[in-house]
């Protein structure tokens, strides 16, 4: 087992997805239980789903200065840097640190693979229209490459992509680069925008539901697939005592199959049992859990596995339901649900939900709950295995 | 502050087309001898059941090859090793089938490799086929994907004191995406790293890029793997690993930092 770490402090956060622009629009969510997810209008192709789609990104293009990173993920990146006071965070970390002492690091499962579709579907005698010879927006470091330009960090710079875990194992490579004294502050996020290539590819799979997603429902048939920006700036918990604590995480393989969770959940648990360990805690004391709960029938079975280690008055959602599925940047979005959660006093609804699998059901919080949450978890599954856990305190029980 | 990462090099893998391991490119690297051109261009990734060999992408089965290489030189199971695999582009050649299918019939796309088309897919294979259940990891940081990549697996081997598996392939890039990305030959190379003793003992520090920073250097005869900077560097590294002796260079890292990679008497 992992040994206990010394806790950071989340000294700003901010998040961007369906449910609308900055935290105000997500604490609203959580109080009212009301989904982000809409009919799909997004698709080059007609694909009968439900998507969580932000408002507003086709209308809000790069400032001049940004225009060669020009692409639908950097725009919507740039749309969750402007909320909550995102950029002044970092400004304000790098006057105090140094540009070079800051890290980034990014989670996403696609990044701007949306231009390349672009670029194949507009092939200009076999290649790239001119306006899309870009090499950058077509690798998977184009996020990161642009928000570091765009924040103004030249610390390390580091792109996760492990499917829908990429963005909860940010957190865990931003503690040990802060714990071996290599930068004093990282800015972590994830950023995912929809795409015909996760549309058709969960639809091919046969994930997609055609209604919105009912996670941890004993009817449940698939995922709604979203599109978010999140992001969070972690510095020593010197530099901000009374803020919000990451204490612990646990990172695994499942070690089972590409597209298919291990149906007992041992994986998952064994992130769970390293995330509790490094935090210094019992399962009895975590108070609300946001789950992975993608909806899909293997997924939340697997996952229920895990709630067995839990007392009763240990709350637990999907938010999925809210915000639809959003992937690479699931990690964060969720972590963020989670720390809001321990900020407000308030469980966020498992909205979606509405017959509860039995083996979830004492644990549920279908409908919002007001609540003290002294300790918050966040589970992130992705593709190939790959499971991460994240736990989050309040600054009074992190010491 | 930090006095850098103190690492041992105990495991190496490698493969490229002339030199499918580490013990002939060794060889190319110290300049005994050319690329062989009738050496086997495709990764044998022998680890993998033959049903996922024949599934799996070219990236994967660069990544595995290199990896069960480094492992078997390090006397090291892989059953309880971290591993982070990165890549400069990903599978290029899976992006532009995806691309491609998406552009003419969106339905009719192949659900196998939807889910080989993601960066993990490496990483799924590898501990999938090897029953690791520890971490795994999948990075990219495009021409900074050696150091950053490299940093990453330091960071892991040194903050929870375990050796580490770190791998790095390229593919060739297939194609519209060819003239943009520019890869032009596949490759692939993989470390153990340990924070103990033994191995060629390196240590690793970001540090404020000089100026004239020169391009680390590799053999004429490997100059075809050009195109992708991530096996340019790699080569260099592993160039300076196959020397063993005291030696220092600069792996680009960020838009301010470079990794000062020193290799140790």
């Amino acid at each position: 087992m992992p040994a206990r770490i010394e806790p950071l402090a989340i000294t700003a956060m901010s998040a961007t997805s369906a449910l609308g622009r900055g935290i105000a629009a997500h604490l609203e969510a959580i109080h009212t239980g009301a989904t982000g997810l809409r009919a799909n209008d997004f698709s080059s192709a007609a694909l009968p789903c439900w998507v969580g789609r932000v408002a507003g990104v086709e209308a809000a293009p790069l400032p001049p200065e940004h225009v060669a990173w020009e692409c639908r993920n950097n725009r919507l990146a740039w749309l969750g840097l402007q909320q909550d006071a995102m950029l002044d965070a970092v400004t304000r970390a790098i006057t105090r640190y140094g540009a070079t002492r800051v890290a980034l690091l990014l989670g996403t499962s696609t990044a701007s693979i949306g231009a390349t579709e672009e670029a194949y579907r507009r092939l200009d005698h076999g290649r790239f229209p001119p306006d899309l010879r870009r090499p950058w927006i077509h690798t998977l470091h184009s996020l990161a490459g642009f928000v570091a330009e765009a924040a103004g960090i030249q610390g390390p710079a580091l792109t996760i992509s492990t499917a829908c875990s990429s963005s909860a194992k940010v957190f865990a490579s931003a503690e040990r680069l802060i714990r071996l004294g290599l930068v004093d502050a990282a800015l972590v996020g994830g950023v995912d925008t929809l795409c015909d290539s996760v549309l058709f590819g969960f639809h091919s799979l046969g994930l997609v539901s055609t209604r919105p997603c009912r996670p941890f429902d004993y009817h449940r048939d698939g995922i709604s697939i979203g599109e978010a920006a999140a992001f969070a700036l972690l510095e020593r918990v010197a530099a901000a005592p009374a803020s919000p604590r990451l204490v612990g995480y646990g990172e695994s393989s499942d070690a089972y199959h590409m597209s298919t969770p291990e149906p007992g959940g041992r994986g998952a648990l064994a992130a769970l049992d390293a995330a509790l360990a490094s935090a210094g805690i019992d399962a009895g004391a975590v108070d609300y859990i946001n789950l992975h709960g993608t909806a899909t029938p293997k997924n939340d079975e697997a996952e229920a596995h895990l709630l067995a280690r839990f007392p009763h008055r240990t709350r637990a959602s999907s938010t999925k339901g809210l915000t639809g599925h959003t992937l690479g940047a699931a990690g964060t979005l969720e972590a963020v649900l989670a720390l809001l959660a321990i900020q407000y006093a308030a469980v966020p609804p498992n909205t979606g939900c509405d017959a509860p699998m039995p083996d979830a059901a004492p644990w549920l919080a279908l409908r919002p709950e007001s609540r003290t949450i002294k300790v918050a978890l966040s589970n992130s599954f992705g593709f190939g295995g790959n499971n991460a856990c994240l736990v989050f305190a309040r600054a009074a029980s992190a010491a | 502050m930090t006095a850098g990462l103190a690492l041992g090099v105990t495991g190496m893998g490698a493969f490229l087309p002339g030199a499918p391991d580490w013990p002939s490119l060794r060889e190319v690297l110290l300049g005994h001898r050319d690329p062989d051109p009738v050496a086997r261009a495709k990764p044998a990734a022998a680890i993998l059941p033959a049903a996922e060999r024949r599934r799996a992408p070219e990236g994967v089965l660069l990544a595995v090859e290199v990896a069960a290489q480094a492992c078997a030189m390090a006397a090291c199971a892989p059953a309880a090793l971290p591993c982070v695999f990165a890549s400069t582009h990903g599978e290029i050649s899976i992006t532009d089938y995806v691309c491609t299918t998406l552009a003419n019939a969106p339905l009719d796309l192949s659900p196998t490799k939807f889910h080989n088309s993601v960066l993990n897919a490496p990483a799924g294979y590898w501990t999938i086929a090897t029953g690791c259940t520890a971490a795994s990891s999948a990075v990219s940081a495009c021409h900074c994907s050696v150091g950053a990549g490299l940093l990453e697996a330091a960071s892991i081997a040194c903050s929870e004191a375990t050796p580490v598996l770190f791998a790095l392939e390229d593919v060739a890039a297939a194609g519209p995406l060819a003239a943009v990305l520019g890869t032009r030959t596949p490759f692939g190379m993989a470390l153990v790293l340990t924070p103990a003793t033994g191995g060629i003992r390196i240590r690793l520090e970001p540090c404020a890029r000089p100026v004239d920073a020169p391009l680390p250097t590799i053999p004429p005869a490997l100059h075809a793997t050009a195109g992708n900077p991530s096996s340019t560097q790699a080569l260099a590294l592993l160039a300076a690993l196959a020397a063993a002796s005291p030696a220092r260079l600069l792996l680009p890292l960020s838009s301010g930092l470079s990794l000062a990679l020193e290799i140790l008497p």
